[in-house]
């Protein structure tokens, strides 16, 4: 159980550091997801008993808000942007196209590790339309073609 | 640092910032907002970088926000001692040692700049400051003036006065555009009683969607009984299509500092916030950066200006959740709590943030606090029309040339947007609707094209001005699908708490889906239509009851596509793939193959150099046969 209590040191330092402000939820969860890529079981019980509230709430505000996944995330994560000028100009192809060669459903991971793909409302960069960002980085005017080199690449980064 | 309190110390903070926007030497300035950076401006920022390093030249690099023309990003400006300033757009590594070369020799006989400034328009000051001295050069004659081409002709900057000008990280090139000016003579020679009655004057509404009166707004807070009030920035600029509060936000974060600070002491606040949505990560950092160099300067904190006005500026990061844009949704979400909104007869101005007394406005409208201050009220009321005064900044976006932002007076006829400014529909297509709003919004068809651009005229035309989204659509784009897109994207963006809009929007949204699946019945138009006025009627906040916008403007000027939909089994735009088939035209057909390569389904077969054909049966639709090939070969219908 070496790692519990590694994840709860951590969540403390977390919560300490936000000065154990039940307002500072959010930040607090956010700062957690940063640290491990997604909200840990533990890390939840933790900021729980350090903010003195109940899991239901800690819950109730982890699932509310898409940034937030309780199940681990790939190594990157791929955001295919929604929004309206992406999708009028057929991103709907492009996440249709990244399912198939990642044989994954949206919010899921790939097999590897690799590759989380998931769908997010609008990354205001809509004048490059229709984009995906992986792993941060924001890939404009996407085509279906682009995409197996694309993730090629990321695949040789490891 | 040192504290800025006095007039005289402002002024000397502003003359560096001269210094630094006007240099002696030369200066390259390159566009590094988030859309300037997806194009490539880091690289070019560095290969600038490593060019001057190598060949030892006195040259001056900096970044700045966007200037709007997001068309031809990564934009590089260059700026050389009593020459007008040069803009070159879409610039490569490639191109770099050229550009260098011809600063070096004066010429720009490589790569030619867009468009020239001779001089700076100094709104908040009301002054111009010149770059070109004496004549124009002769070689630079055949350049344009910024405000001579098309797509700038008809703009008037305020909001975004300083965007892609100034280095949003160094706070005094915002003082030399007149930055704090309109603070510091508001702490200390103004009354909070006369800037309230100053911005009702102005006319100023609220940009972020509503179109509320913003000094009527500040008014009632001041009234508000309590000793803690708070002002809130709302920066979770979640309709889909909008980015001006990110352009803002990167590009000119003072601005809505100063615009808080003076909101602030004229409702009496000592506290605020600013909530940015997550996705902005660049506008988080430009903000944050901009809040500490206020605070080491004194402009925020204790006794700002000498004056006995304390205030202080925090950030809420927001976490991925639509209706947090909401007022009250908002105020839970900076609470720690899950941002579901509440009824609104509780007002936020009385009960707030932690129940206490809270002001909140949106990026745009706070910008425009400061120059209103500046240059007064009445000023601000004679731009746009009457009940909507000022400019608006859009995000145009979609089927059209000029992708960009663009701040224009209101008032204005859409027809300017999408043609003067815009440039048109590419690829000689039919320009069909333009889409305001957001997901709140509306569309508005192509025969309304001389529509004033300005909050009732959207209104009465069934849409609304939103926080600025325009969202531009031709043939191509089906007004079907399009409102399916909205519904889908508020019933998963419902929070749930009320029940028309968590049960009804999902029900229209299923109604829509089996429209585009070819599964439409008659009288599901109908329905579509009273189910839509229960929600309205019904729901707690705007989320719900603006959420049938899209779907009964879509009805009101597109309802043959709907009817096409629903009785032909047929999608005229030809984008529902339950109603629509890939063939390929044997005439245009060259057999080159590239198609069937690229097909995931391998439902493409013919011999090579003969036309070819698609099996229908096993076609999945995803259109990649008509990306790739290159002939023009393949049709949708």
């Amino acid at each position: 159980m070496k790692k519990a209590t590694t994840t709860e040191a951590k969540t403390k330092e977390i919560v300490k550091k936000h000065g154990r402000d039940k307002s500072g939820l959010i930040a607090i969860l956010q700062d957690i997801q940063e640290e491990y890529n997604y909200l840990p079981k533990e890390a939840l019980s933790a900021v729980g008993n350090e903010l003195e509230v109940p899991l239901s709430r800690i819950y109730e505000v982890a699932t509310f808000y898409n940034t937030f996944s309780l199940n681990p995330r790939g190594r990157y994560l791929v955001e295919v942007c929604a929004g309206t000028a992406c999708h009028v100009q057929g991103a709907f192809n492009l996440k249709d196209r990244l399912q198939r060669d990642l044989e994954i459903d949206c919010g899921q991971t790939t097999k590897d590790n690799m590759f989380t793909l998931e769908e997010v409302r609008c990354l205001g960069c809509c004048s490059l339309a229709p984009v995906v960002r992986i792993g941060g980085n924001i890939h404009p005017y996407l085509t279906q073609n682009e995409i197996p080199g694309i993730l090629r690449n990321y695949r040789k980064q490891g | 640092m040192k504290k800025i309190s006095t007039l005289d110390d402002l002024k000397k903070a502003g003359d560096k910032g001269l210094k630094s926007l006007f240099p002696g030497s030369v200066k390259i300035v390159v566009g590094m907002a988030t859309s300037g950076i997806a194009s490539g401006a880091r690289e070019v920022y560095e290969a600038l970088s490593a060019e001057i390093k190598k060949r030892k030249l006195p040259y001056i690099l900096t970044g700045t926000g966007s200037m709007g023309m997001d068309f031809i990003e990564p934009l590089v400006d260059v700026i050389e001692k009593d020459k007008p300033r040069l803009s070159y757009g879409k610039m490569t590594i490639d191109k770099v040692p050229q550009l260098i070369d011809q600063i070096v020799k004066g010429t720009i006989d490589k790569i030619k700049p867009i468009y020239r400034v001779d001089e700076e328009d100094i709104i908040a000051k009301k002054e111009k400051k010149q770059y070109l001295k004496g004549a124009l050069p002769e070689y630079l004659r055949e350049i344009p003036a910024m405000y001579d081409i098309p797509f700038y002709k008809k703009q008037v900057k305020i909001a975004t006065r300083n965007c892609g000008i100034i280095d949003p990280e160094n706070i005094e090139e915002y003082i030399a555009r007149g930055g704090y000016l309109a603070a510091q003579k508001a702490l200390t020679s103004l009354s909070p009683e006369s800037i309230v009655e100053d911005v009702i004057k102005s006319g100023l509404r609220g940009r972020g969607g509503g179109g509320f009166l913003t000094g009527v707004k500040w008014q009632s807070c001041v009234a508000a009984k309590g000793d803690i009030k708070y002002v809130i920035c709302n920066g979770d600029e979640g309709d889909p299509g909008a980015y001006m509060d990110r352009s803002v936000m990167e590009g000119d974060p003072h601005s809505v500092l100063e615009g808080m600070i003076i909101g602030a002491y004229a409702i009496g606040a000592q506290e605020g916030y600013i909530y940015v949505r997550n996705e902005y990560p660049l506008a988080v950092a430009n903000l944050t950066k901009a809040i500490s160099d206020a605070r080491s300067r004194g402009l925020l904190g204790k006794n700002i200006f000498g004056s006995n006005f304390n205030f202080d500026l925090k950030i809420g990061k927001g976490a991925g959740a639509f209706v947090c844009g909401e007022s009250t949704a908002l105020m839970a979400s900076l609470e720690g709590k899950a941002g579901e909104p509440r009824a609104k007869y509780v007002h936020t101005v009385e009960h707030g943030l932690w129940d206490r007394p809270t002001n909140l406005n949106n990026v745009e409208t706070w910008a425009n606090v400061p120059v209103i201050v500046a240059r007064s009220g009445k000023w601000f009321s004679e731009i746009g029309v009457p009940h909507s005064t000022g400019t608006k900044v859009f995000s145009l976006v979609g089927k059209i040339n000029n992708i960009g932002l663009v701040e224009v007076p209101m008032g204005i006829p859409l027809k300017d947007i999408i043609y003067d400014i815009g440039g048109g529909i590419p690829g000689g297509k039919k320009f069909k609707a333009v889409q305001t709003g957001g997901p709140s919004g509306g569309c508005i068809p192509a025969k309304m094209m001389d529509l004033s651009v300005d909050f009732d005229a959207l209104w009465e035309a069934g849409s609304m001005m939103g926080s600025g989204g325009m969202i531009v659509m031709d043939e191509k784009t089906c007004m079907v699908d399009l409102a399916r897109y909205f519904i889908e994207f508020l019933a998963s963006e419902s929070c749930g708490k009320c029940t028309p809009c968590r049960e009804g929007v999902r029900r229209m949204n299923d109604i829509l889906h089996d429209i585009c699946a070819g599964h439409g019945q008659e009288g599901d138009v109908e329905m579509l239509e009273s189910m839509a006025q229960g929600i309205v009627d019904g729901s707690l906040c705007a989320l719900g009851g603006s959420a049938p916008n899209p779907v009964l403007s879509t009805i009101k000027y597109f309802r043959e596509e709907y009817d096409a939909h629903i009785k032909q089994k047929h999608c005229p735009a030809g984008v529902c793939r339950a109603l629509i088939r890939y063939e390929i035209a044997a005439k245009k057909c060259t057999g080159c193959g590239v198609c069937a390569k690229k097909c995931p389904s391998e439902c493409i077969s013919g011999e090579k150099k003969k036309a070819h054909k698609i099996d229908q049966k096993k076609c999945i639709k995803c259109g990649i046969c008509m990306e790739s090939c290159k002939f023009d070969a393949i049709t949708v219908k």
